[in-house]
C-alpha cells in the first residue's frame, strides 16, 4: 500500500481500480499489528471496519459514495461513538460504552468515513507527552525513544505510521499543534465554537475544540468543512452557517506578525530557532510583509492556562462519581466512600493533581485571587491578541520550542511538561484558529512545526495562508 | 502560597479524593510549586478589566422547548456499576449511625 497523502488520491485510486476499502483496511489493520510497541490505539475495531469498507466499496460502484469516502480514521479515545467503548485514557471509565455519537463524529460517518478505531491519549487530555495514560505512554514512530507529543499522542502517531489516514484529537492548550509538530502533520486547533463539542468528554469546556490531524493541508481543510458548523447539541457552537473552504486558494501576498518573545526565548532551540530565521527570510523575499510585535504576555500565559483549566476541570471531573457509571470501588461502604474511593483508584495522578489545584482556586479564600484574577488576565490575553491580528493576517511562532523530547524527561516535573505548551496555548486563551504545519526536520530527521494563528472564524484565511508557507517551502 | 498538610486534606475531602503518607506530600509540594507559577499573575494590572468568561459568540442561545427521547431507560442503566431491572443500585445513604 502506498502512504498516501491525500484522501482525494485515495478516491482516484480507488475509481481507476488501483486499491479499494477492504484492502485499505486490511492493510492498516496490518500495520497497526506491526506497530504495537508504539501504543497507538487503545482498540481497533476490526471486523466491523471491514464490513463498513465493503459497504463503501460498493457505494464507488454504484456512484455515491459520500466526499470520504476512502478515508479511514481513527477517534482520540475522549470522543463519543454509539456501542464503542471510551474511556479517556483512564481507569475511571474501564468499560464504558457510549450511548450516543459526537456531532463531529456524525458528520464524518454521514460521509462514509471509516472508523477503525480509538486511540491513546494522556489521561482526560491533561498532558503535553502522552505519558499521563493509564494504558502507557506512545511513542514517536520517527525515534520510539521519544514522545510523540500530547494528549493526542496516540491520534498523532497513528496518523504518523500510516496506521490509519487521518484522526481526530482535541486541543485544550495545544493537544493536537503540539502532537501534530512532534509528528510531522498538519494539525488545526478550531476557532472555539466552530465545531460542536458534543460528545467530545469535557475537560475544559471554554478551551477545548476538536480538530483533525493529517498528512496533508487539503485532507484538514475538509475534515474541518464537515465536522463545522451549528448543531443544536451545543450551545456554544456559533450560529454561522456551516463554512465551506477552498484548498490552495491563489497566493496574495500576506503581512505576518512575528512575536520577538517567542523567537529570542531563552529555551528555544538552535533548529526551531534557524528554522524560523530562514522561513521569515524566504517570506520576506516572496514578496510578504514580516512585522514584529512585543507580546509582554508570554510569561503570564501559562499560569493564565492552568488557573482557568484546572477549575473547570475540577467541576466538569466531578461527574465521575462511581454511582451511575465508571468504576466503583470494591472497598466502597457508604455514600461517601463510593465517591471518595471510586474517584482515588480510577483518576491518575495528573488528573488528581489538576482536580485538587482546581478546587482550591475555586474556593471562597481565594477565588478572587486566583480564578478572577486570571479570567482578567485571559481578557487582556484575547485583546492583545486581537490588536495584533488587527494589522496583520497572521501571527507566526514557532508550534514548540523544541522537538520531540524523550519519555521520562519532563514527566517528573509538572511545571517543566507545563511549559511544554508556552507556545500553544495563547489560542484557546484567546479562543481563535491556530494550526501546525510541518515545515521541516532536524538533521537527525525529527520533525519541526510552524505555527500560524488567524482570528476568529478566520480558517479560511488561516488556510490560504497555509497554503502559501508550504509552497515556499516545498520551493 | 504556602500549603499545610491540613490544607491538602481539606481540599481532598471537597473534592472527594484521598491522598495519604508521601503521596499527600507530594500532592502539597507540587500543589505549592504550581500555584507560585500561577501567583506571577499578580504582577499584571487587572486594574478595570471585566473577567473574560464566555468565549462563544452568541448570547441567550434557546431552542425550541421540545421533549425528546434521546436515550432509552435501558441505555442509561447500561454502563451502571450495580443495578436492578429499573434502577441504579447504590450503597444505603440514609440511616447510617456512623
Amino acid at each position: 500500500m502506498s502512504n498516501y497523502r491525500r484522501i482525494s488520491d485515495i478516491q482516484a485510486d480507488i475509481r481507476s481500480g488501483k486499491t479499494n476499502c477492504v484492502q485499505l483496511v486490511k492493510s492498516y489493520i496490518a500495520r497497526i499489528e506491526e506497530n504495537k510497541h508504539l501504543n497507538a490505539f487503545l482498540e481497533v475495531w476490526a471486523e466491523e471496519a471491514l464490513e463498513k469498507a465493503a459497504v463503501i466499496d460498493q457505494k464507488f460502484k454504484s456512484g455515491t459514495p459520500g466526499h470520504l469516502a476512502g478515508a479511514v480514521i481513527a477517534l482520540k479515545d475522549n470522543l463519543a461513538y454509539k456501542g464503542h467503548k471510551v474511556s479517556a485514557a483512564s481507569n475511571i471509565l474501564q468499560g464504558f460504552e457510549s450511548v450516543f455519537t459526537a456531532t463531529a463524529v456524525q458528520r464524518l460517518l454521514d460521509e462514509d468515513a471509516i472508523i477503525l478505531g480509538r486511540t491513546n491519549c494522556d489521561e482526560f487530555a491533561m498532558g503535553a507527552s502522552n505519558e499521563n495514560s493509564a494504558f502507557g505512554p506512545v511513542r514517536n514512530a520517527i525515534d520510539p525513544e521519544r514522545v510523540p507529543g500530547g494528549s493526542s499522542g496516540g491520534s498523532a502517531v497513528a496518523v504518523q505510521a500510516h496506521l490509519v489516514h487521518a484522526s481526530l484529537g482535541s486541543d485544550t492548550g495545544g493537544s493536537i499543534r503540539q502532537p501534530a509538530a512532534f509528528c510531522g502533520l498538519f494539525g488545526l486547533k478550531p476557532t472555539y465554537g466552530l465545531i460542536s463539542r458534543w460528545g467530545l468528554l469535557a475537560y475544559a469546556s471554554s478551551f477545548d475544540q476538536i480538530g483533525p490531524l493529517t498528512h496533508s493541508l487539503e485532507d484538514n481543510i475538509l475534515l474541518t468543512e464537515i465536522m463545522a458548523g451549528p448543531d443544536e447539541q451545543d450551545a456554544t457552537v456559533s450560529d454561522r452557517p456551516a463554512p465551506q473552504y477552498h484548498a490552495n486558494q491563489s497566493a496574495g501576498k500576506y503581512t505576518f506578525a512575528v512575536m520577538r518573545q517567542a523567537i529570542e526565548h531563552p529555551g528555544l532551540d538552535a533548529n526551531v530557532k534557524s528554522e524560523t530565521e530562514s522561513l521569515i527570510k524566504s517570506l520576506i523575499d516572496q514578496g510578504h510583509t514580516v512585522t514584529y510585535f512585543d507580546f509582554e504576555y508570554l510569561d503570564y500565559l501559562v499560569p493564565t492556562y492552568y488557573v482557568l483549566t484546572t477549575a473547570e476541570a475540577s467541576s466538569n471531573l466531578s461527574r465521575y462519581s462511581g454511582l451511575l457509571y465508571g468504576h466503583r470501588s470494591q472497598h466502597a461502604k457508604d455514600l461517601e466512600s463510593t465517591f471518595t474511593l471510586s474517584r482515588s483508584e480510577g483518576f491518575g495522578e495528573e488528573v488528581k493533581r489538576r482536580i485538587m489545584l482546581g478546587t482550591f482556586v475555586l474556593s471562597s479564600d481565594y477565588y478572587d485571587a486566583y480564578y478572577s484574577k486570571a479570567q482578567k488576565v485571559r481578557r487582556i490575553i484575547q485583546n492583545k491578541t486581537r490588536e495584533v491580528l488587527s494589522g496583520a493576517d497572521a501571527i507566526l511562532i514557532p508550534t514548540t520550542s523544541t522537538p520531540a523530547f524523550k519519555l521520562g524527561e519532563k514527566s517528573k516535573d509538572p511545571i517543566a511538561m507545563y511549559l511544554a505548551d508556552l507556545f500553544t496555548v495563547q489560542a484557546n486563551i484567546a479562543g481563535n484558529c491556530a494550526i501546525s504545519i510541518p515545515v521541516a526536520k532536524t538533521a537527525t530527521g525529527l520533525p519541526l512545526g510552524m505555527q500560524l494563528m488567524c482570528g476568529d472564524f478566520e480558517e479560511q484565511k488561516l488556510f490560504d495562508v497555509s497554503s502559501e508557507i508550504l509552497r515556499i517551502c516545498n520551493s | 502560597m504556602k500549603i499545610t498538610p491540613e490544607k491538602v486534606q481539606e481540599l481532598a475531602a471537597l473534592s472527594r479524593l484521598r491522598f495519604e503518607g508521601e503521596a499527600a506530600e507530594k500532592m502539597r509540594q507540587d500543589l505549592e510549586n504550581i500555584l507560585e507559577m500561577c501567583e506571577k499573575l499578580n504582577e499584571v494590572n487587572t486594574d478595570d478589566v471585566e473577567p473574560l468568561i464566555y468565549m462563544t459568540d452568541r448570547v441567550n442561545n434557546l431552542r425550541d422547548d421540545k421533549v425528546t427521547q434521546e436515550i432509552s431507560h435501558e441505555e442509561a442503566l447500561k454502563n451502571a456499576p450495580k443495578k436492578d431491572s429499573d434502577f441504579f443500585r447504590v450503597p444505603k445513604v440514609i440511616g447510617q449511625t456512623d
